[in-house]
Order: C-alpha cells, then structure tokens, then sequence
C-alpha cells in the first residue's frame, strides 16, 4: 500500500475533491477541513493503517502528529507505520 | 406570575454523596477526580473520571428495586430523597396531583446498554433481561420519583447534551411560576462512566488524560464525571406559609440555539442566553457576583464562554467571579448543570465563591477573575449558571438570595 496515495485519498474524501486536487504544500484549513473533519481523517488514517495517531483536538499545535500541511500528515504517517513494523519486527 | 424558590436540594457525584460534603470540597477546593475503575478500563486512552467509587446500591435499594434502577435512576433517586426530605413536603395528597418531575440526563441507562450488548455482541448470547427496556430508558429516572412520591403532574425528561439539567430545571421554574405546578422536583443525572460511553467521548478527541484544568492556559480537554443533583422548586407563598427553609430563588432562565454546527460553540449563542436570563429576571448586570461557568476545559468552550461574558457584562466583566467546579467533580453532561447549581446556592447562601481548581497558567483569552484553585469568601446577591451543549443549545438560569 502506497502511503502518499492513501493518506491523499483520506484527506481528498474529506474535502470532497478529487484526490489530483490535493496537494502536499496545502493545509487543511486550505481545503475547507475543519477540526470535526480532521478528527474524522485521522480516524480513517488510523484505521486504513492500524496505527494510533497521538491528536488532541483541543490543541493540535501542540500535539506530536504534524497536522500542518498534507506533506507533513503524509511524513508523520509514514513515520508511524515505520515504528509500527520496527516494533512488529 | 408567581415567585419560585428552593426548598430541598440533594446529591451524589464524586466529591460526596451528599450536599455537605458536596460543599465541603467547593470549600476546601478537593478534587474528586481519580483513576476510572470498572471493566476492560485497560483497553481505554482515557483513564480518570469523577467517578463514584464507594457506590453501594444495596445499601439504598432492595432486590426488586436494583433490577428496575440502572445506575443513573440509583443516582437519582438517592437525591431525590435527600432534596424531598430536606423540603418536608408531602405529595401523596391533592398536592401531588398538579406537582411533576422534570429532569436532564444526556443519556440514560449508558451502563445497561453497555452491559447487555456485551452479552450478545462478545458473549455471543440470545437473551437479555426481561427489564432491560424499562431500566435504560431517559425517563426511567423521572418516573421512579414520580412513583416514589406520588408526584401526579407533569413529568417528563429533558435531553439537551451537556445542557439537559438547566433545561429541565428552566421548565420546571417556568411551570411554577406560570402556576401551572405548585411544585416541581427537578435536576438531573449522568452514569456514562464505563467502557462504551468512555470509547465514544475518546473518539472525539476532547478528553484530557491527566486533569481537568479550565481557564487554564494549558488545558488540554474535558474530565468526565457521574452522580446526580436533584432540587424542590416551590411557589414561594406556599413556603413561607408553612415555614420552609429557602435555599434560594429562582429568578430567571433563557435558551437559546446556535443553529450554526454541531460541536463548535459560538459565542453569540452564549452571550443571548445570558443576556435573556438577565433580562427574564429583571436584574441589571452589574446585581450578579458569581457565574458558574460551563468551563469544560477544553480549548473551545473556554475561550468562547470568556468571550461571551465579556460581551454580555461589559466593564462589570471585570468585576464579577466566575468559576468552574467541573475542575474537581468532572463534567456531568446531562447531570452538569444540576451538580453546578450546589455551588450557586453555596455561593448566595455562605458567601462562599468555589474555585477553579487545576489552575496552572493564565490564558490571555481566558481573562476574567475565574477563583483560582482556593475557594474566596465575597457577599454575592445574584448568580448565573451557565450551560452550553453540543448541538449548540444554549442555556443559562439565574438565580437570587432570599
């Protein structure tokens, strides 16, 4: 599974665009999510990966999961599934 | 339009099982807030709650009672006894026949839900109680009352989110006020602290792990709590003629709708609210001295509630306390408003502010004078509390020394 392709699918689902539309320089905020929206994202994030993303939508700023443009969800993803598999060994 | 005071309170959440040792922690500003303990709690993010753990219900109800009570009819009947005691009325009698019930939960028999769908879902089996029906449903509560005293009237009960409990207790002012009730028990309950009404809560991503800290610049989210608080409202000629004790009365009550999302709050919806419980109670800003505010903790409501007050008071914003006690028994939902009305009546009757515990760092857009974490003694004459729902239902209840 291609994790840029997924991660891009999740987010163009949720601002209802096709997936060609997005791109990694934008922010969420650029494409009309909102915090309920990016709740639901991560949630699909975590699902399609089975991993669990440290988010807390009280101060996402301040949480460890970058949030701040497609690129830097994509490479925090990334980031994650690595450390599962590591951990899976 | 007649005049409605207070004349029984009652109450059980994490602070006590009782209003004295209700008032005792606003006092001595104590948390109640501790490590949830129940089933597959280990399989949680979230693992502290305002959680009553020295709850018996054989020490309360007997056999046939307890497979008819889910915890939040327990919870509630337990204040109810102590708010119908204190008041000293009797409504087996034509009394009854007009008094009724009106109570807030969010939610109802969350334990009996979880309970039995764990037994067909993971224990794969076929059958559930008979009683399962009767004992989950919202109203539950606000008919076991009904039965317990006779009360006869209207009765029914209000699910309004987080704002239930001031919705239930704005009615049942209206409705003894416009004199359709000579009296009316009124409050509300919440018992969503087991596994499946936590994992709900946890997927919104609202729920701080380590305390509950309104105001506070580095809050991180909200607390759950449980219990009850239930209350008597009578017509005030009624009470004085047969010598009550008034607790307080109950001046004003406004609602309002944001109409606007589903989670987020505005701050024009909480700003009418107050401003129509103000003018519903014909009191000028500047008569209130404390305002228990919803102040959940978490990022949103916080700074949007500041915001309102601000708008609401003006220059008298900067005069008037305002705290949370949410900080120390957690955030009810459908019960909050009714727990939160205790430290209104603390506040008019003993001149006793309850803080705002867990404060930490001021929040610039949190700028009002919120009581940090040491209870204060001040003379206040006139009070707000405030209650803002998901849904963005608005709805505060102003009330007054007598």
């Amino acid at each position: 599974m291609n994790i840029r392709d997924e991660v891009l699918r999740i987010i163009a689902e949720q601002a209802v665009l096709d997936p060609k539309d997005v791109s990694p320089e934008m922010a969420p905020s650029d494409l009309g999510i909102d915090s309920l929206g990016l709740v639901e994202a991560i949630f699909a994030i975590e699902e399609t990966f089975d991993v669990s993303v440290p988010f807390n939508a009280n101060d996402p700023s301040a949480s460890d999961f970058d949030i701040s443009t497609v690129g830097a969800i994509i490479k925090a993803v990334e980031g994650l599934v690595a450390e599962k598999a590591a951990a899976e060994g | 339009m007649k005049r409605v005071v207070i004349t029984g309170a009652g109450t059980v959440n994490a602070l006590g099982l009782s209003v004295a040792e209700t008032f005792d922690a606003f006092r001595e500003g104590r948390s109640g807030i501790t490590a949830l303990d129940f089933r597959d709690v280990d399989r949680l993010s979230i693992r502290i709650g305002g959680q009553i753990h020295n709850w018996e219900p054989e020490a309360h109800f007997n056999r046939q009672q307890i497979v008819l009570y889910d915890r939040f009819t327990q919870f509630t009947l337990l204040a109810a006894r102590q708010a119908v005691e204190q008041s000293g009325l009797d409504f087996r009698g034509k009394y009854g026949l007009e008094s009724g019930v009106v109570l807030g939960t969010a939610a109802g028999g969350v334990n009996t839900w979880d309970d039995n769908y764990r037994t067909v879902y993971e224990e794969g089996k076929n059958r559930v109680h008979p009683f399962v029906v009767p004992k989950l449903m919202n109203n539950a509560a606000a008919s076991h009352v009904g039965m317990e005293y006779s009360l006869r009237g209207p009765t029914f009960t209000v699910a309004t989110a987080c704002a239930s409990s001031n919705h239930a207790m704005g009615l049942a002012f209206q409705m003894v006020r416009s004199g359709m009730a000579p009296a009316m028990i009124t409050g509300g309950s919440e018992a969503m602290l087991c596994f499946g009404g936590i994992k709900a809560w946890e997927g919104l991503r609202v729920m701080s792990k380590d305390a509950c800290r309104p105001f506070s610049a580095n809050r991180n989210g909200m607390v759950q709590g449980e219990g009850a608080a239930v209350f008597v409202f009578e017509e005030m000629k009624h009470a004085k003629a047969r010598g009550a004790e008034i607790l307080a009365e109950v001046v004003g009550f406004a609602m309002t709708s944001d109409a606007s999302d589903i989670v987020m709050p505005s701050m024009q919806g909480a700003e009418r609210a107050i401003t129509g419980a103000l003018k519903d109670a014909g009191l000028n800003p500047e008569q209130i001295g404390y305002i228990n505010a919803h102040g959940t903790g978490t990022a949103a409501n916080d700074k949007t509630e500041c915001a309102a007050v601000a708008h609401a008071f003006g220059p008298h914003a900067d005069r008037l306390m305002m705290s949370s006690t949410k900080s120390m028994h957690g955030h009810l939902i459908g019960g909050t408003g009714a727990v939160e009305l205790l430290a209104c009546i603390l506040a008019l009757r003993e001149g006793v502010i309850a803080p705002t515990i867990g404060y930490e760092e001021p929040d610039p857009e949190c700028a009002l004078d919120i009581v940090p974490n040491v209870a204060r003694e001040a003379k206040v004459d006139a009070v707000l509390s405030n209650a803002f729902a998901f849904g963005g239902l608005n709805a505060v209840l102003a009330l007054r020394k007598v």
